[in-house]
């Protein structure tokens, strides 16, 4: 079954790269949207009939390597079922964002196919080898999509970001190896070795192995200090790809902590929990401070990235904090609440990210100070834009304040002063984000200077409203009801947080 | 168990979000839509004030949300539905703005909806949800104007000032988690244990007097009255500003059982209804006085919040929600018809139509606490209960009353001067009804203060007994209403004036700037340059020593090598080339080679052994 989902992509591509060059545009386009649509019906299909049991689900299991202790080891449970489905969501919305693309069409959509593969493939993911041939292609994917559809700079901003995310991914095999030699028999399966919790009483190996994970993670996620490829790869990327890596792609690193680190991991986890708090805390108001001072409206959005993934790090790391017995309710709630952060920033900066790439195409650049009073032009691609701000600043009836509630209600209990410090967070992302929806939207109507005729400004197209509406709309059917997704993560986050307890 | 009280916000809810969907397509429909949709409602609320239902449902994990229409939400919801609905009367019948009215009705529905949420929420997440969507919305009703630069950035520090407010909910949910409140039902609040007790009545105290604009949060409201004419009259009387009192009055037990809440609220309070009243004085400008009077008139539900007088507090709210009401509407009828605000270009305002002069002075005698108006008597309910406890509270409680007296005087007497005969419009029917009914509960809710009704309201609204109130209590803050009035009215408007900082609202948002907004900037500024100045390069540094690394092993390293690779092939070319050369093919020369190889083993030989 889900060798079939995360493969199904990849054939795809390879289908589209073998046909005849003659081929027109239109049949790239349209297989490329209707295989992101059948594989998000398939995996809705999956998540419905899997309901909300506790355990993986759709296991497979086969010998690949056994002499190295490499399985081919798929599945699925609470935890990751959620991020293939929002996955498939934004593939879908990607294509169908990038149906006017007109440069290299066909290349454009296998790459993407591709990329869906090894983005599933992260996720569904029981070994650890496994996970990491498909997180160290997806960097390869994203590489290609950033130096091939990007802006003036992409060649530069993609090696950056290969260069620096694959240096992650090395620190992290190193710590998969670690974890390979400290299991007896050795395995890189991630079940037997959450099992098994190999590196228990020796602190200063379990100390090493989770620097290496950790640090390989935290590029990934990312967090300060590790965040500078962010930015960059984002401003040059095209809006599609943006969306992907931020949608997507840094869900990886914290996916990464609480399926790895945290469980197979748990003692080392908990007695530096501390550590893992203060990254949170930093991520979350150095990200919102630098955010506020940005002029370019896409560095903004990646730097409240790095704000949102630091209240993941925070939730994850105050989860560890032991304290009274008792609390468990807000532990669970810190874990509940960090998975649905990655579900939901996923929506909402996948959305903020395209209708980024919606003003660029109109308006040809992201400096905040060009724009003014575009409401006047664009009425409809203002009020989206309004809609995904205040999603994003964690106004209720949206998926994020569901997310961000729990983190600080769950965190408060075990760490009341990092809480406390990270609650300014959402003051701060409210301030730069009305702070860029007055100077964009509002006001008398001023455009970006044009060469020759004044510039067309027209409102969201049909096939943008379709990409971006949706993403919204699901963003809204979270925050108002949360508890479908609710139901499938707790048993799942409940048994991250049995394992760290042991 | 019912639907009602989920129905109850939903209708709001959902009916602005459909008009907001519908855009300007609904512009034509969408004043009468939005009447009809706040009347049903309001029906509604009267239907749930009897009945008293609740709703509960499973929401974030251990934390359901639950509804409850109780004694005291009851009064609460049909205020607000109330208002809601006469203020989109009157919007109807001309008020509200001229452009986009299904944006500004169906942004004002749904305010209504969550800040009924907020009143029938029995649970603290459900409480912060109305809370937070009541702030958001009133961020794009006071910048309604769009294209004003003025009009949105009032908007945008009203929300950020509210905001800042708000966060101390986030804590006090937190705090009351770890303090085992664990469903977070806000009865259950004063049951945590400490310290998460305290740091939840911090928070919550924190969020309400951000929201009811109390010092030191009371400059946002200055700037909200950017707003048209129906924003104000809707969200600055009964909901909004009220929903920080109201959630005081609702977690009073939290406040008492804490040793330094009840105390630090009451003072807030009476602080705010002094120095806010000293700065409605100095106003010149109509809106901008009835803007600081409602800060002051919010201080005495803060004060009747922290002195326990919870039947006094919501009288006032009801009463205050009415008049309040009637004079930004009537405010804004006159900016229509004269074109400002500022009141002496109001003279003669009231005397043509008579009708709306008329309305405009009940409202004003009820804001200055004239017996028998219901301020007066909300007023004689909770100054009583400041003075069993403090006489000092007491006393600036009834000296704010009286500033009441003096800034409502100040406003009747330009609206009533003389003036050269106008020829004002006459004020339609449609506008008429909403206003006179506002007008009539001005009057109306005084019963709400005597005996009968008083022990009833009593029973339903808080959880003990109050003190009764003393005749000479009444008759005392009456009298010094009527003097101030009379002294006031002597005076004239122009004389009332205050030096210094009253006039600009004592300069708290100039403050509020200095003090957070350029820190925060400039930090800001600060951290982006060490992002991309020392971090960014830092990274760049890296990658460009790895490569600077590489030439120079290729230049040092990798050119040895090949050198010396290169000398030992050139040694053993030379050595090959030595070897060429006995090879002469003379015989005579081998032969002497022959001899020297021999003699040479031969001396070896002999060495060796």
């Amino acid at each position: 079954m889900l060798t079939v989902l995360v493969f199904a992509p990849a054939a795809v591509a390879l289908v589209l790269l073998a046909l005849p060059r003659t081929v027109p545009d239109a049949v790239h386009r349209t297989a490329w949207t209707v295989t992101s649509a059948l594989l998000l019906a398939f995996t809705a299909a999956l998540w419905a009939a899997h309901g909300t049991g506790g355990g993986y689900a759709y296991e497979t299991r086969v010998r690949w390597m056994p002499s190295a202790g490499v399985g081919y080891h798929v599945g699925v449970d609470g935890l990751s079922l959620p991020l293939t489905v929002l996955t498939c969501v934004l593939f879908l919305a990607c294509a169908l964002y990038s149906w006017r693309e007109r440069r290299r069409v066909r290349a454009h959509a296998a790459l993407f196919l591709l990329l869906q593969t090894t983005c599933l493939g992260v996720f569904v993911s029981l070994d650890l080898i496994l996970f990491f041939v498909f997180f160290d292609l997806s960097i390869v994917a994203m590489y290609f999509v950033i130096a091939g559809w990007g802006r003036d700079q992409a060649a530069r901003a993609a090696l950056t970001f290969f260069l620096y995310t694959f240096l992650g991914s090395l620190a992290l095999l190193l710590g998969f190896i670690g974890l390979y030699l400290a299991a007896s028999p050795h395995t890189f399966d991630m079940t037997d070795l959450t099992r098994a919790d190999p590196l228990a009483g020796r602190p200063v190996a379990a100390g090493l192995v989770l620097l290496a994970l950790g640090t390989g993670l935290a590029v990934k996620t990312p967090t300060v200090p590790f965040h500078t490829w962010l930015p960059l790869a984002h401003t040059q990327a095209p809006a599609a790809g943006s969306a992907i890596l931020a949608g997507v792609l840094l869900k990886m690193g914290t996916y990464g902590f609480l399926r790895i680190a945290m469980p197979v991991l748990s003692e080392a986890w908990r007695r530096y929990a501390l550590v893992v708090v203060v990254l949170g805390v930093v991520s979350v108001l150095y990200g919102a401070l630098v955010a506020l001072a940005q002029t370019d409206l896409k560095r903004m959005i990646a730097y409240t990235s790095v704000t949102h993934m630091g209240y993941i790090v925070l939730a994850l790391g105050a989860a560890a904090t032991a304290t009274a017995p008792g609390d468990e309710d807000a532990r669970a709630l810190a874990v509940s609440g960090a998975v649905t952060q990655m579900v939901s920033h996923g929506l909402l900066t996948g959305a903020l990210f395209l209708l980024a790439g919606a003003l660029h195409e109109r308006g040809r650049t992201y400096d905040l100070a060009a724009y003014s009073g575009v409401a006047a032009r664009a009425p409809v691609l203002a009020a989206a834009t309004a809609v995904a701000f205040f999603a994003s600043l964690g106004l209720p009836g949206f998926s994020g304040f569901v997310a961000e509630f729990q983190i600080f209600t769950g965190s408060l209990g075990p760490r009341p002063v990092a809480t406390c410090l990270s609650v300014l967070g959402i003051l701060l992302t409210a301030a730069l984000l009305l702070r860029a929806y007055q100077q964009v939207f509002l006001g008398p109507l001023r455009l970006p200077p044009a060469p020759g005729s004044p510039r067309a400004f027209p409102d969201l197209r049909r096939r943008e409203a379709a990409a971006v509406l949706p993403l919204l709309a699901l963003a809204t059917l979270l925050g108002l009801a949360p508890r479908p997704l609710l139901d499938t993560v707790e048993p799942a986050s409940g048994l991250v947080l049995e394992w760290l307890a042991r | 168990m019912s639907a009602l009280p989920w129905l109850l916000p939903a209708l709001p809810l959902t009916g602005g979000a459909a008009l907001l969907l519908a855009g300007h397509r609904a512009d034509r429909a969408a004043p009468t839509a939005g009447a009809a949709l706040a009347l049903a409602t309001c029906a509604l609320t009267a239907v749930a004030a009897r009945t008293g239902p609740e709703a509960a449902a499973p929401f974030l994990p251990g934390l359901p949300v639950r509804l409850a229409v109780d004694g005291l939400s009851a009064p609460l919801a049909v205020t607000v539905a109330a208002v809601a609905a006469l203020v989109l009367l009157a919007a109807r019948a001309g008020l509200g703005p001229t452009d986009s009215a299904a944006r500004s009705t169906g942004l004002m529905l749904l305010f209504t909806g969550a800040m009924l949420t907020t009143v029938t929420a029995a649970t603290l997440p459900l409480l912060l949800m109305g809370w937070e969507v009541m702030g958001a919305t009133s961020w794009a009703l006071i910048g309604h104007t769009w294209r004003d630069r003025a009009a949105t950035g009032a908007a945008t520090t009203a929300f950020l000032t509210t905001r800042t407010g708000d966060l101390g909910l986030y804590v006090a949910a937190g705090a009351a988690l770890a303090g085992g409140a664990a469903p977070l039902a806000l009865d259950d609040l004063a049951r945590t244990a400490e310290p998460w007790r305290s740091l939840t009545a911090a928070g919550i105290i924190l969020a309400a007097l951000g929201k009811s604009a109390q010092l030191p949060f009371s400059f946002w409201l200055s700037g909200a009255m950017r707003g048209p004419a129906p924003v104000s009259a809707l969200l600055h009387s009964a909901t909004m500003v009220a929903a920080g009192a109201y959630l005081l009055l609702r977690t009073g037990p939290l406040l008492a059982a804490t040793a330094w809440g009840a105390g630090l609220t009451a003072w807030t309070g009476a602080a705010t209804a002094l120095v806010l009243g000293l700065v409605a004085v100095a106003q010149r400008d109509l809106k901008q006085l009835l803007a600081a009077s409602t800060c002051a008139q919010l201080g005495f539900m803060v004060l009747a919040a922290g002195a326990g007088a919870t039947t006094g507090g919501t009288l006032q709210l009801l009463a205050h929600a009415a008049a309040k009401s009637l004079l930004f509407l009537l405010a804004g009828a006159w900016l229509t018809t004269h074109g400002t605000r500022l009141l002496p270009g109001l003279t003669g305002a009231a005397r043509s139509p008579r009708s709306l002069g008329l309305l405009f002075t009940t409202g004003a005698l009820c804001l200055a606490g004239f017996p028998p108006l219901a301020l007066w008597a909300a007023k004689d309910l909770l100054l009583p209960a400041a003075l069993t406890r403090d006489p000092w509270l007491y006393a600036t409680g009834l000296t704010a009353a009286t500033l009441a007296a003096v800034y409502s005087t100040k406003a009747l007497w330009y609206v009533w001067r003389p003036a050269p005969a106008t020829t004002a419009p006459p004020a339609r029917p449609a506008l008429l009804a909403p206003l006179t009914l506002l007008a009539l509960a001005c009057a109306a809710l005084t019963p709400l203060a005597l005996p009968p009704l008083r022990t009833a309201l009593e029973r339903t609204v808080a959880t003990g007994v109050h003190p009764a109130p003393h005749l000479w209590e009444a008759a005392l803050s009456g009298g010094l209403a009527l003097g101030a009035a009379a002294w006031a009215w002597s005076a004239g408007g122009p004389r009332l004036r205050l030096p210094g900082p009253f006039p600009d609202w004592l300069g708290l948002e100039r403050a509020a700037h200095i003090l957070v907004v350029r820190p925060v900037l400039a930090a800001a500024r600060l951290a982006a340059a060490f992002d991309t100045r020392v971090l960014e390069r830092a990274v760049d540094a890296a990658a460009y020593g790895t490569l600077a690394l590489a030439r120079r092993t290729d230049r040092v390293a990798e050119r040895g090598l090949t050198g010396a690779v290169a000398v030992l092939a050139a040694a053993v070319r030379g050595a090959g080339r030595e070897a060429r050369r006995p090879q002469t093919g003379q015989l005579h020369q081998y032969l002497a080679q022959a001899v020297a190889a021999f003699t040479a083993l031969a001396v070896v030989f002999v060495l060796v052994r």
